[in-house]
């Protein structure tokens, strides 16, 4: 192999970082290595390389960062290193992908080591007191027992409560009430009540039960974002594997650009097989653009010079040169953009379960301990400290630390259970949503079909004729002759073959493409036959058709039926034409769609669907449903799906069966069962602490012992929801 | 009770320990990785005599 340094700057360099070491680092995201064997390998293929300093692969991110000492880099060479393993590797860029969801979860996991030495060390204590109680403990002996654990409780509650505390405020300044304020104000009244207490020498001080209370609800809330950031960073590698990098022609020759950093004005090659990187117009070339993704029509568009092509379209079958267009130009994509943009303003925002019950929970909560407060200061009459510190006392042992759990655990849960089974949740109340809805909007192309078109069986077609086809076929990437080819069986493919794109394949005098290139005429067309087709012309015999169309996703036509069953409407909005749009929906069982859809009637229809009080889930895959995705209650979509339209659904399914669909469901309606479920507990057990404290017989151990109580039973009835589902890993 | 006064900051001390452990192995990125460090407990023979 090479050297790993080149002077010229190559394909890899717009990723390579200088290190203030002198070296220069790389990162790589690495499909399909997904075992120990596979880091060996990885590892162990760069790490005898003369210059390497550092090869070290990241399993569960499925990332490679390579290190070398000096400037420069041949990338090329690296990347045939790993492709010849078996590895394909995309360059990325690790600052743009350390979002501050990964410090946020690291600072989490900080509070809550902080809050569990806290907790362990007070609780420590606070057992030595509870049984001095009982024993001859004296009042000073308790008293240092106190001191030592405000000591320690004040520092840690004032660190490792501060998630709690800026939330709090942030929601008090949007004049707003979350789970945040009551837990804050519990937190924060248990401190400075027992602090008063010791200092006053009083027998009772609650800082086991304030750093507890931190302690539960801070390994809630980091799972929590653990989980989503795990979802999220799958979702993020799904985008960082299909983005290709451009090839854009500049003075000194080829180089590879990130799309995303594509100028107006710059001419880009586009090889067939390639995804057309930007909007733009064709210097030169003339090819077949599958544009199912772009406007969910199944069949190719001829292009030639001077004709547009947009982002996201596949180039098929011919070399292509394109100009970038000017930035402002009127794109599709930016269309797209817009569109996605007004559909988001305009989404009424979803109040999270939790936010509501916190609505309710905080005036009846603190109502109650003002009303204690007051019921001892003039009804039983006592002064006001004592009734202070009894009314106190309510508002710690009501600290709803179980309701705090009550959601998270039951997120956490749902979550891996859903993500074992493929499906990331990239929305943190993306789930809660999904339980409500009451519809399910299916687009037609790539998610209800599997976007591909297949060889009708015809029972009176010659053999033969198919078998001489597939050979002329194997030689083009045009989806009809891959799916020639596919019904074949395979085939071998024929030498001399010409392509024209945009019409079809010679060989001799053999052709195989539109009816314009074999030479029959359109007379004989009647109506109902508007399904892709191919035309094989052979000297002296007469042209034999080939129809084509595209079969519907594994899974399509149960999950249809399933969805139906659980009392969902479904419908279909296709951008394709009518006719295909009923032939699918007849297949697969929906009654209700429309087709022909431009993506702004897609946001329209299902607009129309929510002023009907319709909670609407979509489902599509297309750049043109991502507005739709964008303006649904909630949405779905494939992970072979473009970008943006990825970026803009709540969740993602990985796989081919429209299953995911169905089970995402039903798992969310079943977290919503857990839910209430939880919160009903939590509420029951404030039922019963609440009279013990109004009453003023609340103690340090009742709290202590209700309170990681109720949080156990809470975290052990959402673990039944992530039992099952398991799937084995490859 | 005057063992109290050994043992309570002998704890705190042990119990700080540990603290300070789990936050440097946090800092230098050993939690970044768990399902690798799963695996690389199966390699037999050292990263850097290749095999």
């Amino acid at each position: 192999m090479a050297g790993l340094t080149t002077a010229v700057p190559d394909a890899l360099a717009a990723y390579v970082r200088d290190e203030p070491d002198g070296t220069s680092a790389l990162n790589l995201m690495v499909e399909n290595m997904h075992c120990a064997g596979c880091v060996r390998r990885i590892e162990s293929a760069f790490q005898p390389l003369p210059g390497i300093v550092e090869a070290r692969a990241n399993l569960s991110a499925r990332r490679l960062r390579l290190r070398w000492r000096g400037r420069g880099t041949n990338g090329a060479a690296l990347l045939e290193r790993l492709a010849s393993l078996g590895y394909h590797a995309v360059p990325f860029d690790p600052e743009e992908m350390v979002s501050s969801r990964a410090a946020e979860e690291r600072m989490l996991l900080r509070s809550v080591a902080v809050a569990g030495f806290a907790a362990a060390n007070v609780m420590l204590l606070s057992v030595a007191v509870w049984a001095g109680a009982f024993e001859d403990m004296g009042p000073a002996t308790r008293n240092l027992m106190h001191w030592v654990s405000a000591l320690i409780a004040l520092p840690a509650i004032a660190w490792s409560g501060r998630p709690f505390f800026r939330s709090a405020a942030a929601a008090l300044q949007a004049r707003a009430v979350n789970m945040d304020v009551p837990i804050s104000l519990g937190v924060t009244l248990a401190a400075a009540m027992s602090l008063w207490e010791t200092a006053a020498g009083g027998a009772h001080a609650y800082f086991d039960a304030a750093v507890m209370l931190l302690f539960f609800l801070l390994i809630g809330r980091y799972l929590d974002c653990w989980s989503r950031g795990r979802a999220r960073s799958a979702a993020e590698r799904l985008a960082v594997l299909g983005a290709a990098a451009a090839r854009v022609i500049g003075a000194e020759g080829e180089r590879l650009v990130p799309s995303r950093l594509l100028l107006p004005g710059m001419v880009v090659a586009v090889a067939p097989g390639d995804r057309i990187p930007a909007d733009g117009r064709v210097l030169g070339g003339a090819t077949d653009i599958d544009s199912s993704l772009l406007t969910g029509e199944t069949l190719p568009r001829a292009v030639r010079q001077g004709d547009q092509v947009f982002a996201g379209t596949v180039n098929l079958t011919g070399a292509l040169r394109v100009a970038v267009a000017a930035a402002g130009e009127d794109t599709v994509l930016s269309e797209i953009v817009r569109l996605m943009e007004a559909a988001e303003s305009r989404r009424s925002r979803y109040v999270r379960l939790a936010d509501r019950v916190a609505r309710l929970y905080a005036p009846v909560v603190h109502g109650a301990a003002l009303a204690t407060f007051l019921g001892w200061t003039f009804i039983v009459g006592i002064d006001w400290q004592p009734a202070l510190m009894i009314a106190v006392s309510v508002l710690i042992i009501t600290c709803p630390c179980a309701l705090g759990l009550a959601v998270p655990a039951v997120q956490v849960a749902a979550g891996g259970r859903l993500m074992r089974a493929g499906i990331l949740v990239k929305q943190a109340d993306a789930l809660e949503r999904l339980a409500a809805v009451d519809t399910v909007v299916f687009d037609k192309t790539g998610t209800l079909t599997e976007g591909r078109p297949r060889l009708i069986g015809e029972p009176g077609r010659d053999p033969e004729a198919l078998a001489l086809a597939a050979r002329l076929a194997a030689a083009s990437r045009h989806p009809l002759c891959r799916a020639l080819v596919a019904a074949a069986g395979g085939a071998v493919p024929m030498a001399d073959v010409v392509e024209r794109p945009g019409y079809g394949l010679a060989a001799g005098t053999l052709r195989l493409g539109s009816r314009a290139w074999c030479g029959v005429s359109d007379r004989d067309k009647s109506e109902d036959e508007t399904g892709p087709e191919l035309w094989l012309a052979r000297p002296g015999t007469a042209p034999v058709r080939f129809r084509f169309e595209d079969t519907p996703r594994a899974g399509a036509a149960e999950a249809v039926a399933a969805l139906r069953r659980m009392g969902l409407s479904v419908y279909l909005l296709s951008g394709d034409r009518l006719g295909a749009v009923k032939a699918l929906s007849a297949r697969v069982g929906i009654f209700d769609g429309r087709a022909d859809c431009r993506p702004s009637e897609k946001v329209a229809e299902l607009e129309r669907l929510a002023a009907r009080g319709r909670k609407v889930a979509m489902v599509g895959d297309g750049l043109n449903d991502a507005p739709a995705l964008a303006a649904a209650f909630v949405s779905i979509s494939p992970a072979a799906a473009a970008d943006v339209s990825r970026a803009a659904a709540d969740m993602v399914f990985q796989g081919e069966s429209l299953m995911a669909v169905v089970e995402a469901i039903t798992t969310a309606r079943r977290a919503r069962r857990v839910m209430f479920q939880n919160l009903i507990l939590a509420a029951g057990y404030n039922l019963f602490a609440i009279p013990l404290a109004v009453a003023g017989l609340a103690t340090p151990l009742v709290a202590a012992a209700a309170m990681s109580g109720s949080s156990i039973a809470v975290t052990l009835n959402a673990m039944r929801l992530g039992r099952g589902g398991r799937k084995d890993k490859p | 009770m005057t063992i109290l006064a050994y043992l309570i900051p002998a704890a705190l001390f042990l119990g700080g320990l540990g603290l300070a452990a789990f936050l440097w192995s946090l800092r230098s990125g050993q939690y970044d990785d768990l399902e690798g460090a799963a695996a690389r407990i199966l390699f037999d023979d050292k990263p850097d005599d290749s095999g």
